[in-house]
């Protein structure tokens, strides 16, 4: 039984067949007649932006929120190029998206007609595939490949580009059973004689160390679940990327917190001096390694990762395993298990001690103030008021992801959304809102800077008019934290450029998006202005005013090893002093 | 709290480890990556390789004898962990169906090479003889020129190249190049 249908019609029917429910785009000249069929139904929900850069980070915020692929749907030229941001920042945090952009007729292509652009050729470096749809009959079956390719393997964003009169012409619908099977399968399963080599090395670990990232959150709630069991079975100390937060809970007791350039002491610590090393679906970033040279030295490596190049790029690894991190959890299990395996009691016991000296540092303290809100404070409090609730997180990027990071505690996967490969600021505001689309009755808190805040603000017209409630937390320290930060320690406190002059009145650009705005400037009311924000039933823009000068630690300045960390700024904090070497 | 102190020039005012260069020794290899013939491959395995920063010394690209299909021969440098990466990277391309490494493999390769050597009538003779010896074809003849085609692996070729550089080249193509396994 065949079925005749426009191009346009095929857009829309492909992506019910996929299971889509919400599209974040913006229309223009070269998607009209997709747009149309977006009208004439109400299937799909069609969530208008105000930038297609926001478009994409709403998709992403979808996406990592879910689990399923988030969609977004822009025009050709201007709208295609500003989508780059966003797919090359999928393509770095893994993250699987589909976009769908108008192009200008096939017989156009190559005369530099209006709104013209080479959209394959600009995504092709940010995407994980992209293709160029020429014929009308082709279109459904590279849209279900599409779908195939961003959820398979390691994800990653596809883009699909459309021709306007490959919207208006007409052909047979190939249903996505029907599709062409692409060769693409990437291989998921773990090789059971690596993975018997890794009981082993965890069987003799004196001082082991599981060191997981985004990939387990990547690979569904049932590997966050097995890799609980896993630390539950062995007792191993568990770290974690800035990527993979939430897939082991931070209220577990083997939980010894972040690692990597802002980092938790014990957790960079436990890194450089385990004996073993297990990571799970992390990626050996140089965010997370320092000085590779110095990388914990002392270790046999195992590396559980889906994407066969992420193995030996960085760091040569003893142990290499392809696959997802589901099924090889599971058959990693199954062999412990059955092997009645057991680990080295007395060393482990040694380690764990070895691992609450160095935890009784108490890295993160910092000076407390009662008459300036300290950024640290100011997320202890939000995580104190927000606990227990059901409550997701966005961020910009700067010292605030990173405090974030460091105060905030994730009891479970896909809470977490922050742009961490490309550090994008302003992928936070859009992210929240693509997560409160998804989950329309949770709390959705963007921890925001207000330098990145303002680089995609207009998505809060979006806020407003699909009422998503989003919380936009902004620490307003009224300068590029994290710029201001560096030029402080390494570049002899001459801050170029990094002052946000000129600010806004965030209260009343709250006002002006008809929003709510609340201003906190003082530690005794920040509580009451915190319940504010989580009690209204709406957007709020929340401009908290910290500390201007303060610096996010531990640190450890790049290019150093993981027993390097600045400690803190101020000496006397910490007895062990400023500079732990 | 007061900067850090670190010396103007130092490597760590970097937000990145600056490392020297790999200091392991480079090595000339051939892979053959078979890919699916649709649009965009070929800029997606050149992106690759620009936008990772791995040589191309030589690449050929023609259609195998499934006409679905196309095998890429290309020449590459670089010490082993760069060349055990740029295998991972092309073999993650979802339209690269298959990459062989020859490191190992026995295989037959082979380039052809269109040389324009100046000549004269005291150098003609010599010319066309050293041609003769290695199988080469002259292909055209021009009063002050000729052109030859050699075909044959690396050594035969650069070998000829050598001794008709003594006449003066006055142009030369190559196409790269190509490659099979023997078995
Ligand atoms: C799009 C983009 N441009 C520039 C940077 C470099 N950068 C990283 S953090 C930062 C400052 C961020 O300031 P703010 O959002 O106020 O956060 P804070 O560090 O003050 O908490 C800058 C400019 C970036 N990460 N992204
Ligand atoms: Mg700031």
């Amino acid at each position: 039984m065949s079925k005749q249908m426009t191009g346009a019609q095929m857009v829309i029917q492909a992506l019910k067949d996929q299971g889509v429910e919400i599209v974040f785009g913006y229309p223009g000249g070269a998607v009209l007649p997709i747009y149309d069929e977006i009208f004439q139904q109400n299937d799909i929900r069609h969530v208008l932006v105000r930038h297609e850069q926001g478009a994409v980070h709403m998709a992403e915020g979808y996406a990592r929120s879910t689990g399923k692929p988030g969609v977004a749907l822009v025009t050709s030229g201007p709208g295609a190029t500003n989508a780059v941001t966003g797919l090359t920042d999928a393509l770095m945090d893994s993250i699987p998206i589909v976009v769908l952009t108008g192009q200008v007729p096939t017989f156009m292509i190559g005369t530099d007609g209006f709104q013209e652009a080479d959209t394959v050729g600009i995504t092709r470096p940010c995407t994980k595939m992209n293709w160029l749809v020429k014929d009308t009959a082709n279109l459904a079956d590279t849209i279900h490949q599409a779908f195939h390719v961003a959820t398979h393997g390691r994800p990653g964003p596809v883009l699909i580009d459309i021709p306007k009169d490959v919207q208006f012409a007409t052909a047979e619908y190939v249903p996505a059973e029907k599709a062409k099977i692409s060769h693409y399968q990437p291989r998921t399963a773990g090789d059971p004689a690596q993975i018997a080599r890794l009981v082993e090395l965890m069987e003799s670990a004196e001082r082991p160390i599981i060191y997981s990232g985004g990939g387990v959150i990547n690979s569904g709630p049932r590997a966050s679940q097995l890799l609980r069991e896993l630390v539950a079975e062995t007792n191993f100390p568990i770290t974690s990327t800035l990527m993979g937060l939430g897939s082991y809970p931070a209220s577990g007791k083997n939980w010894v917190g972040m690692l990597g350039m802002h980092g938790l002491y014990e957790a960079n610590l436990a890194m450089h001096g385990c004996d073993v090393m297990i990571n799970i679906g992390a990626r050996f970033d140089d965010r997370i390694t320092g000085r590779v040279k110095d990388f914990s030295p002392k270790s046999k490596k195992a590396h559980i990762d889906i994407d066969p190049s992420s193995i030996n790029k960085v760091i040569r690894v003893d142990v290499p395993i392809v696959g997802d991190v589901t099924e090889v959890l599971e058959e990693l299990l199954r062999q412990w298990r059955a092997r009645g395996s057991k680990t080295d009691q007395r060393g482990l016991s040694q380690w764990w001690k070895q691992i609450d000296e160095w935890r009784a540092v108490k890295c993160l303290t910092y000076k407390p103030s009662t008459t300036t809100i300290k950024p640290q404070y100011a997320l202890e409090r939000l995580e104190a008021l927000t606990k227990g609730m059901d409550r997701y997180i966005t961020t910009e990027v700067g010292q605030h992801q990173m405090w974030a990071a460091q105060y905030l505690g994730f009891e479970d996967p896909n809470r977490w959304m922050t742009s961490g490969g490309l550090g994008t600021m302003g992928y936070g505001l859009p992210a929240s809102i693509g997560v409160q689309v998804a989950h329309p009755e949770s709390l959705v808190i963007n921890v925001a800077g207000e330098a990145s805040w303002l680089m995609n603000m207009q998505e809060m017209g979006t806020a407003m008019q699909f009422r998503a409630p989003v919380k936009q937390f902004i620490l307003n320290n009224e300068r590029l934290g994290m710029v201001r930060q560096w030029q402080e320690l390494l570049h002899g406190e001459r801050y170029s450029s990094s002052w946000s002059e000129s600010l806004p009145d965030f209260v009343k650009l709250a006002e002006a998006f008809g929003c709510k705005g609340i201003k906190c400037s003082d530690p005794k009311d920040l509580d009451d202005a915190i319940m504010e924000m989580i009690r209204y039933d709406g957007p709020v823009i929340f401009d908290c005013l910290v500390e201007k000068h303060e610096n996010c630690f531990p640190m450890i300045p790049s290019g150093k090893p993981h027993n390097e960390m600045l400690l803190s700024a101020d000496a006397d904090a910490f007895k062990s002093g400023a500079v732990l070497v | 709290m007061s900067a850090l102190n670190i010396k103007k020039g130092s490597t760590s005012h970097s937000a990145y480890d600056l490392r020297s260069g790999s200091t392991e020794i480079e090595e000339s290899h051939t892979l053959a990556v078979i890919v699916e013939n649709e649009p965009g491959v070929l800029a997606r395995v050149i992106g690759l390789f620009s936008g990772r920063g791995y040589n191309i010394d030589t690449l050929n690209v023609g259609p195998t004898h499934d006409p679905k299909m196309s095998r890429m021969t290309i020449v590459t440098r670089g010490d082993d962990s760069t060349i055990e990466q740029i295998v991972k990277q092309l073999n993650k391309l979802v339209n690269v169906l298959e990459v062989q490494d020859f490191r190992d493999a026995d295989y037959v390769d082979r380039e052809l090479v269109l040389v324009k050597v100046k000549v004269d009538s005291k150098t003609r003779a010599e010319v066309m003889q050293i041609t003769d010896i290695f199988r080469a074809k002259i292909v055209d003849v021009q009063p002050t020129s000729l052109t030859i085609e050699i075909t044959g692996n690396e050594s035969k070729v650069e070998k000829f190249l050598e001794l008709m550089s003594n006449f003066g080249v006055a142009g030369l193509t190559r196409t790269g190049k190509v490659a099979l396994p023997r078995k």
